[in-house]
């Protein structure tokens, strides 16, 4: 194509900003006598901070506390003969993620999908026992092999990525907890053997899976014209979001069983799970309902014109929009909801914050507290992280914002 | 009685139609017949019920007194009658409404898959044919938001034709329209009015009117002032209203 041949009117090209160090320095950080100050500040405080905090980590601090209990950060309590069906779990996981991002994610080159094969690997590096350095090592593996399968990109491919992230959830709790109560293969593991990261990662998911459509139905309850629905969802919105979490977990451990018919016991991680579980709706369904109002009163009338009913337009109108509105709202109630699962070590869980105060109050590992609350922070970090990463991720996928 | 009205009888009786909003009075008994394939043009200045009444016929707008039989059947609040009625009964809005989250063809297939039960393929075949009628066959899995108002208007022509209703009703089908994109729209309406489909358009587009309408109404502070031939209104007509708007309209 040659386009000063097609060109009638003057088109000019933009002027070109040639890029030079000095001049991008002088632009953006000494543009003036307070953006100088401003740099010069910023610069030794970051210094200050950086330099303090890597002194700490390298020179004072005594990281064996992390090394000697990292089993009891990871899963708590749950017996190392089991351990095992963890591992598989972790598995199936890290295949469904190399073919979910073989799906939806362009570029392989990004600088996160090669982290997440290369940590593991890097990981295995470290000292641990053969058994979970093969472990590790097979992640990546698991994990590539999913990527490849995932990048035919069929339409049944897609479909089983949609189930298989469907049957993850019952599926791994299932490994977790066993089948048989005395059983040879699979043999229960109670939940008060549940915990650290294991722990905190099950309240989270449990939280999110079951306190998303109790969400919704309380949001289209709040909005619905029968007066008893409506009233109900408001009270439990309005005194659900009054209430501190804590005083709900308090509340599911000493009062939940009063409302359980007799003979039913919950245990006490479940009773947890409830308990966040209600609480994370209450919040859910005033974001969903956010997300309802913004819904034009044309897309009801165009639907019910069509001769959809009142189910159908919520189901295949309503709610699609809604939702895939407020994916960034809902990615960080659910990162909150993570971090928020930590208050369940108030309440004697043995979460990752709760095994963390278990090992200090241990007489060997006395005075280690800042040791041991940079390792958890960073790994709520890295988790918090990449939950907002993916939201990123989905919203561009599915176009949030673009229409 | 019912079967009297299929073979041949008026498809659309309005009897006498009220309607409040609190307690304005929105509709001050309408009167109305409107035979099988027949193109009825509304237009009356803002606020005077257009809409209203127009909405009233598939019951987006429920009416307070006086009777309205579509095709046979009476308009209550029974929901099988309504859901009935409406899947007869296409709808074209000002603002086209489309579903922004679905395929032009997603949109167009939704209603015969969900509604008609049609399996996916026929519902895709029979898109394709009214994508072609309306004249964008290359728009089929394009997202509305990608489409200018024209297109996006005529994919929602080709969305209320895909459930084969018995009738179409327009609502101001060009008035968000840019003026270089009314024709293509009023190109495929006067198309569907020639292949014999019931229509009842409130409009101020008087050319198509003048084409295609079999009968005007005149429409004023919720009542009809005047009805009749395109001929009659524009040539003769007998209320001082009707003058006065006709001359505003149509001087500019
Ligand atoms: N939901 C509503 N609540 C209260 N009043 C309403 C409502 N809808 C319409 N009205 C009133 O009823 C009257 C008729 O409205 P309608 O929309 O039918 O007019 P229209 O003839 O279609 O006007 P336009 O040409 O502006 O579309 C107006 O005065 C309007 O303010
Ligand atoms: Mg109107």
């Amino acid at each position: 194509m040659n386009i000063s041949r097609t060109q009638t009117t003057n088109v000019l090209p933009p002027p070109i900003e040639r890029f030079t160090l000095l001049g991008w320095l002088k632009k953006n950080l000494f543009g003036s006598w307070v953006d100088t100050l401003v740099t010069l500040f910023s610069i030794g405080f970051v210094y200050f901070v950086t330099a303090t905090f890597l002194r700490w980590a390298f020179q004072t601090a005594q990281w064996e506390v992390i090394a000697v209990n990292l089993r009891l950060f990871i899963i708590g309590q749950y017996p190392l003969a089991e351990a095992w069906r963890i591992w598989l779990g972790v598995h199936l996981i890290a295949a469904l993620i190399g073919l979910t991002w073989a799906l939806y994610v362009r570029e392989i080159s990004n600088i996160l999908g090669i982290g997440l094969l290369v940590v593991p690997l890097l990981l295995a590096l470290i000292d641990f026992s053969l058994f979970n350095r093969l472990n590790l090592i097979g992640l990546s593996l698991v994990g590539l092999a999913g990527w490849f399968i995932g990048r035919k990109r069929t339409a049944a491919i897609r479909r089983i990525s949609v189930w298989s992230w469907v049957l993850i959830f019952p599926i791994f709790i299932l490994l977790v907890r066993g089948l048989f109560p005395q059983g040879e293969v699979l043999p229960v593991v109670t939940s008060n053997l549940w915990g650290g990261l294991l722990l905190t990662f099950l309240l989270t998911v449990v939280g999110i899976v079951f306190s998303f459509p109790l969400g919704v139905l309380l949001a289209l309850g709040r909005r619905s014209e029968l007066p008893i629905l409506r009233t109900i969802s408001i009270i439990y919105i309005e005194v659900v979001r009054g209430v501190p979490l804590i005083t709900i977990l308090f509340m599911a451990q000493f009062m939940l069983p009063l409302f359980l018919p007799g003979g039913l016991t919950l245990d006490r991680v479940l009773r947890a799970m409830v308990g966040i579980t209600l609480f994370s709706a209450a919040y859910l369904a005033e974001n969903v309902r956010g997300g309802l109002q913004a819904i034009p009163h044309g897309q009801y009338e165009a639907a019910h014109a069509l001769g959809l009913s009142g189910y159908q337009t919520m189901v295949l109108i309503v709610l699609p929009q809604a939702l895939r509105a407020i994916i960034p709202i809902l990615v960080g109630q659910f990162i909150s909801l993570f971090k928020d699962t930590s208050l369940v070590a108030i309440v004697g869980l043995f979460d990752l914050l709760g095994i963390s105060d278990a090992i200090l109050a241990q007489p060997n590992f006395i005075g280690r507290q800042a040791e041991v609350y940079a390792f958890i922070s960073l790994i709520y970090f890295i988790f918090s992280y990449n939950m907002s990463f993916v939201s990123q991720r989905l919203e561009k996928s599915l176009g949030v914002g673009e229409r | 009685m019912t079967n009297n009205q299929k073979n041949g009888g008026p498809i659309i009786i309005c009897r006498d139609i009220h309607k409040w909003y609190g307690h304005f009075h929105a509709l001050r008994g309408i009167n109305m017949e409107v035979n099988k394939g027949e193109v009825i043009v509304i237009f009356g200045p803002s606020g005077s019920g257009k809409s209203t009444f127009i909405r009233t016929l598939n019951r987006l707008e429920t009416h307070q007194r006086g009777q309205i039989i579509v095709d046979g059947i009476e308009l209550t609040h029974d929901v099988r009658h309504i859901e009935a009625i409406r899947s007869e009964t296409g709808m074209v809005f000002q603002q086209f409404n489309l579903f922004p989250h679905l395929t032009v063809m997603q949109n167009i297939t939704l209603a015969p898959i969900y509604v008609r039960k049609w399996p996916k393929k026929k519902a895709e075949e029979i898109a394709q044919q009214l994508l072609e009628r309306v004249g964008i066959p290359e728009q089929a899995n394009k997202y509305p938001g990608q489409l200018s108002g024209g297109q996006q208007q005529r994919v929602a022509i080709a969305r209320a034709l895909a459930m084969q209703p018995k009738i179409m009703l327009f609502d101001e089908p060009t008035s968000a329209l840019d003026p270089e994109m009314i024709k293509e729209v009023l190109d495929v309406m006067t198309e569907l009015a020639q292949s014999g489909m019931t229509m009842l358009v409130v409009t101020h587009e008087m050319g198509f009117a003048r084409a295609v309408a079999k009968r005007m109404y005149f429409f004023d502070q919720g009542q009809i002032v005047e009805s009749g031939t395109p001929d009659d209104i524009f040539y003769h007509p007998t209320e001082e209203r009707t003058k006065l708007f006709l001359s505003q309209i149509l001087s500019h």
